[in-house]
């Protein structure tokens, strides 16, 4: 474990310094890649002028949004079709089709709709973030062992009981498995969100330095994206070892 | 016979397959358990030894012919009969405590109850140190046991129980039958045994019942005479055990040539 944790600090040092010299020292151009040092500054100065901390913020209220929203509601509908074939048989055609579509290509829609404000942003998010949740929770709900539902019927259990007490607690690992992968695509949906259109959070800035050819405000940005991802990972990551305690820790991993 | 706990009266069990294709699991079977007795069940894998398990727990309805737990009918799950399998189905999200409690909490009885009822469960069998682990911190034999706590929890007069130790090694197997036997003995519940283990239905019963191949019929009935029910290792050294396999495993074809290979339920 601790050789592990060396060596990923190891790494990061690595890369950091090939970041910083090795760009010079392959006589890469400072416009293609530019060195740490340089990225660093011009984070200093987007904090500043461009108002970097106020994107940030935006970008992450709607990654919030989006991922609690779509969670929600794809645990919902999961849980709704797990215990109701029937609605499954009659909805599965369009989820998957909804599915198939490529989320991301909604976002110029929803700007249409909604304008350029943070909602078509969150609305994305919502739709991508849903999926891999609904799914995850849904296949979980099928898959429990008959042999425990056949127990608490024995025990002369309701439905209601059967679904808390058994339904429920059993699809929590794969719906926090969902959860973890919607963190991450929460992201990607409201970042798109924010290329297509408007003034506001990490993805403007993001398309704003590539419109004035300032690559280090680009790599500012998407550094800035990849700390808000990770945040709302690592948050997914400290709920689920709250909540799934039981779990032997090897099962438990690191990511 | 003293009072009649569990019975099956001309019971038959159909399956309807693909098409109209019909499968008889079970035919024409009749069984009473009395009080305090334990009967096992033995016969070839596919015999519907099962199918009679969840008819007289009430989770599926016989085709045709009645089950009778203490008397009445079953019509539906039903508190008087609890049933043990070879999984251990605890709930991985529940401590050993609230694993052995959960009958009895789905029943409604209040918190205290429980907890005391649990407690005092683990500590006859030994697992009063456990009562705050996770079933996985457990081993095989530890779980089964906890198993077998949280199907007395709901003090049911009749247990049935699906090959309970057949997925556990040989020497805890030994351990988990005196235990069962001893917890049977001083609770003076009924029991009826599913097993593949001759052995096992040997010494751990009052009676064995033989069943054919599908469609299931009962085709032979050992009473089993020998002193000691609550020591199946003491039974074991019985000179007539030997004798009463031996004619269970003639009764089973056991070591005919054309069945040689005997697969699993």
């Amino acid at each position: 474990m601790r050789q592990g944790a060396a060596a990923s600090v190891a790494l990061l040092i690595a890369f950091l310094a090939a970041w910083e010299w090795g760009p010079g020292l392959l006589g890469i151009p400072s416009f293609i890649v530019p060195p740490l040092s340089m990225v660093a500054d011009e984070a200093v100065r987007m904090w500043h002028v461009s108002g970097l901390a106020f994107h940030t913020g935006i970008t992450a209220i709607e990654v919030l949004a989006g991922f609690v929203i779509g969670s929600l509601l794809g645990a919902f509908i999961g849980y709704l079709l797990g215990m109701s074939p029937v609605a499954e048989i009659a909805l599965s055609p369009y989820i998957l089709a909804l599915q198939i579509a490529p989320k991301v290509a909604f976002a110029p829609l929803f700007i249409m709709w909604m304008g350029f404000t943070v909602y078509p942003k969150i609305l994305v998010a919502i739709l991508i973030v849903f999926f891999p949740v609904m799914i995850n929770v849904l296949t979980a709900v099928r898959t429990v062992d008959p042999d425990l539902v056949n127990l608490a019927r024995a025990f002369k259990a309701s439905r209601a009981q059967i679904f808390w007490k058994i339904e429920f607690p059993a699809s929590l690992p794969p719906l926090f498995a969902g959860l973890r992968i919607g963190s991450t695509l929460a992201v990607v949906g409201v970042v798109v969100g924010e290329l297509v259109g408007g003034n506001l959070g990490l993805g403007y800035l993001l398309s704003f330095g590539e419109g004035q050819a300032n690559t280090p405000m680009v790599f500012v940005a998407i550094v800035m994206l990849t700390v808000v991802g990770a945040i709302a990972y690592l948050l997914v990551i400290l709920i689920e070892r709250r909540v799934l305690h039981y779990l032997p820790k090897r099962i438990q991993t690191g990511f | 016979m003293s009072v009649i706990r569990l019975e099956y009266r001309r019971v038959s069990m159909h399956f309807m397959q693909g098409g109209n294709g019909r499968l008889t699991a079970v035919q024409d079977v009749s069984v009473a358990v009395g009080d305090g007795e334990v009967v096992s069940l033995i016969g070839p894998s596919g015999c519907g030894k099962s199918t009679l398990l969840n008819i007289g727990s009430g989770l599926t309805a016989p085709s045709e012919g009645d089950a009778f737990v203490d008397g009445e009918r079953v019509q539906g799950p039903n508190a008087h009969v609890a049933f043990m399998l070879q999984k251990d189905l605890l709930l991985p999200w529940r401590t050993i405590a609230e694993n052995v409690a959960f009958g009895v909490e789905i029943q409604g009885v209040a918190a205290p109850e429980r907890k005391r009822r649990a407690q005092a469960l683990l500590e006859n069998l030994n697992l009063a140190e456990f009562a705050g682990h996770y079933p996985h911190q457990l081993s095989g034999g530890m779980r089964q046991r906890v198993a077998l706590a949280r199907t007395l929890a709901v003090d049911p007069t009749v247990l049935l129980l699906d090959e309970p130790f057949s997925a556990v090694d040989a020497q805890t197997r030994m351990v988990l039958q005196r235990e069962l036997a001893q917890t049977l003995k001083r609770s003076g519940k009924t029991a009826l045994l599913i097993t593949h283990d001759l052995q096992e239905a040997v010494t751990l019963s009052d009676r064995v019942l033989v069943m054919s191949k599908r469609p299931g019929r009962i085709i032979d009935e050992i009473a089993i005479d020998i002193p000691d029910r609550d020591d199946p290792l003491k039974r074991r050294q019985h000179p007539k055990v030997n004798d009463i396999v031996n004619r269970l495993m003639e009764r089973l074809d056991i070591g005919a040539p054309d069945d040689a290979v005997q697969g699993r339920a």
